[in-house]
């Protein structure tokens, strides 16, 4: 096991060797790259003086904010239309038609409806994050077994005991699925809202950074991005590797 | 009413009927299932449905257990017209694997019926060990169905439905995906849970040996569309017994019957 992750960081750290040698032999002097080092210093000051920390608290309150919400509207609707064939046909053209818009071209009139701060970015985020849940969720309560349907109609489990104990666990890891994917996204929109025009959060400070002609902390802030959505991911597999253990186990019967 | 009377009473057809159907036919998409079935199940009546495979047993079955309403006719439990399931209808399903919940236990899938029957919380937990023990799988109620195999998933299935304190169980080809060895211990079981129950069965096959063994009366299906081609009386003393009961005369006579029977529903 330890061999192999050493083996797999072996690329990555010549390249990053091989990248500081050529900097320093050819004295780099640039707008947009930085050796190694400075970055990693950079990296470090910015902990220092807490603005990274800042920074990222404001990227991911609006993220997470915008993934709860966006996510809840997303998941209601989901299963309210994996449910009901008639409401997912009154729905179909309405959805279909608001689901292709960018988020992103929903930031001028946020803006002006909300002003800067976290609550435009979360609302943009929301409506990110509602449909990937929303269609996951949709094709994961569509995907249950009919014959546990049968069960619930036989044993006459009332509408919200259907929904409680069968529906939404029968579901419940692929909707979790779902939400790791908005995750993904919720990050990449707060991010996104911050550098085109939301003076906050990690976006806002590459932004700086680079009108600050500073390569190294432009870059630092990048690999920092990069280090909290793969911590993000992690954590949530994690935590749907605890959570479905044994349901994983059953999902697929030996 | 103690299990004499309540044979006398049978024997002498004064019982009404608990499950009816009075010329039933299921139109589904076009294709009519089964046509103008009539047929009267007694209280404790133990009746098994064969017949070829696309014959319409299965489809008899959900009409019986409310999960399809008839097309023509009407099918009336207890007297009372069926328009929808009922808790003390129970239904065992072939396929095991999809009928129970993977993310519960054992002990959770009983707890099911249960719940839905509004037991309180406090009380499940002992009736739950009880139905366990009952089916015999008293060590694995922390168990998780995929932990189990097919014999003891669908001996859960079966507690499941116990749970539901039925007055009348269907069985959809139950033990139709289970090895020979396990199929004879749980018909035997079958047999002694419903004498303690004293429940209704419609109990559905493809084994005309396995219809014989169990049933009070078997009845068999023709195809296209489903219809009864054949009523027998089954007359083989109780308790059965996997050989004597398999060697006696009359079962061999009633075997020769149903197997001549499919042959010519087939043809």
């Amino acid at each position: 096991m330890i061999p192999e992750r050493v083996k797999a960081l072996l690329l990555p750290v010549a390249a990053l060797v091989a990248l500081e040698i050529w900097a320093r032999a050819i004295h780099l002097q640039s707008d947009s790259l930085a050796p190694p080092s400075a970055v990693a210093a950079a990296l470090v000051g910015a902990f220092q003086d807490g603005s990274i920390l800042i920074a990222t608290r404001d990227t991911l309150v609006p993220a997470f904010a915008g993934l709860s919400i966006g996510g809840a509207i997303g998941l209601a609707f989901g299963i309210a239309l994996g449910i009901f064939h008639v409401f997912d046909r009154l729905m179909e053209v309405t959805i279909e038609a608001i689901r292709p818009i960018p988020s992103i071209a929903l930031l001028p009139i946020a803006l002006i409806a909300l002003g800067f701060g976290y609550r435009m970015e979360i609302v943009i985020v929301a409506f990110a994050c509602i449909w990937p849940i929303l269609v996951l969720s949709r094709a994961a309560v569509g995907g249950i077994e009919p014959r546990l349907m049968e069960v619930s109609r036989a044993l006459r489990l009332s509408p919200a005991d259907r929904v409680r104990k069968i529906i939404i666990p029968a579901a419940l890891p692929r909707i979790f699925l779902a939400f790791r994917l908005a995750a993904g996204i919720a990050l990449i929109v707060a991010v996104t809202v911050e550098i085109a025009i939301n003076p906050i959060g990690l976006g806002a400070a590459i932004m700086t950074a680079q009108q600050a002609l500073r390569p190294e902390l432009m870059l630092a802030y990048l690999l920092w991005i990069g280090i909290v959505g793969y911590l993000l991911n992690t954590g949530l597999v994690v935590a749907q590797n605890h959570l479905f253990g044994r349901a994983a186990l059953v999902r697929d019967p030996a | 009413m103690p299990a004499g009377a309540r044979q006398a009473a049978r024997c002498a057809g004064l019982e009404r009927p608990q499950i009816a159907f009075s010329n039933v036919t299921l139109v589904l998409g076009g294709k009519t299932i089964v046509e103008n079935i009539s047929l009267d199940v007694k209280p404790g009546e133990f009746l098994c449905i064969i017949g070829a495979s696309g014959c319409g047993k299965t489809t008899a079955l959900r009409l019986a257990a409310g999960l399809y309403q008839p097309t023509g006719g009407a099918v009336s439990f207890d007297g009372k017209p069926m328009l929808m399931p009922r808790r003390d209808i129970a239904i065992v399903f072939q396929d095991y694997g999809k009928a129970l919940l993977p993310w519960r236990t054992a002990a959770g899938n009983v707890s099911l019926a249960l719940e839905a029957s509004g037991v309180a919380s406090s009380e499940r937990a002992g009736r739950i060990d009880q139905l366990l023990k009952k089916v015999g799988l008293p060590n694995h109620a922390e168990k998780y169905p995929a932990e189990m195999s097919g014999g003891m998933q669908q001996r859960l299935q079966i507690a499941r439905c116990l749970a539901q304190e039925p007055k009348a169980l269907l069985m959809d080809e139950p033990f139709g995906a289970l090895d020979a060895m396990t199929r004879q211990g749980l018909q035997d079981e079958v047999l002694s849970l419903v004498r303690a129950s004293e429940a209704t069965v419609i109990f559905v096959t493809h084994d005309l040996e396995e219809a014989i063994y169990l049933g009070d009366r078997v009845i068999g299906l023709s195809p296209h569309p489903g219809r009864i081609g054949i009523e027998l009386k089954i007359d083989l003393p109780r308790p059965r017994d996997q050989l004597t009961t398999r060697e006696d005369p009359e079962f061999l006579r009633l075997r020769r019957e149903l197997f001549d029977f499919i042959k010519a529903s087939e043809a």
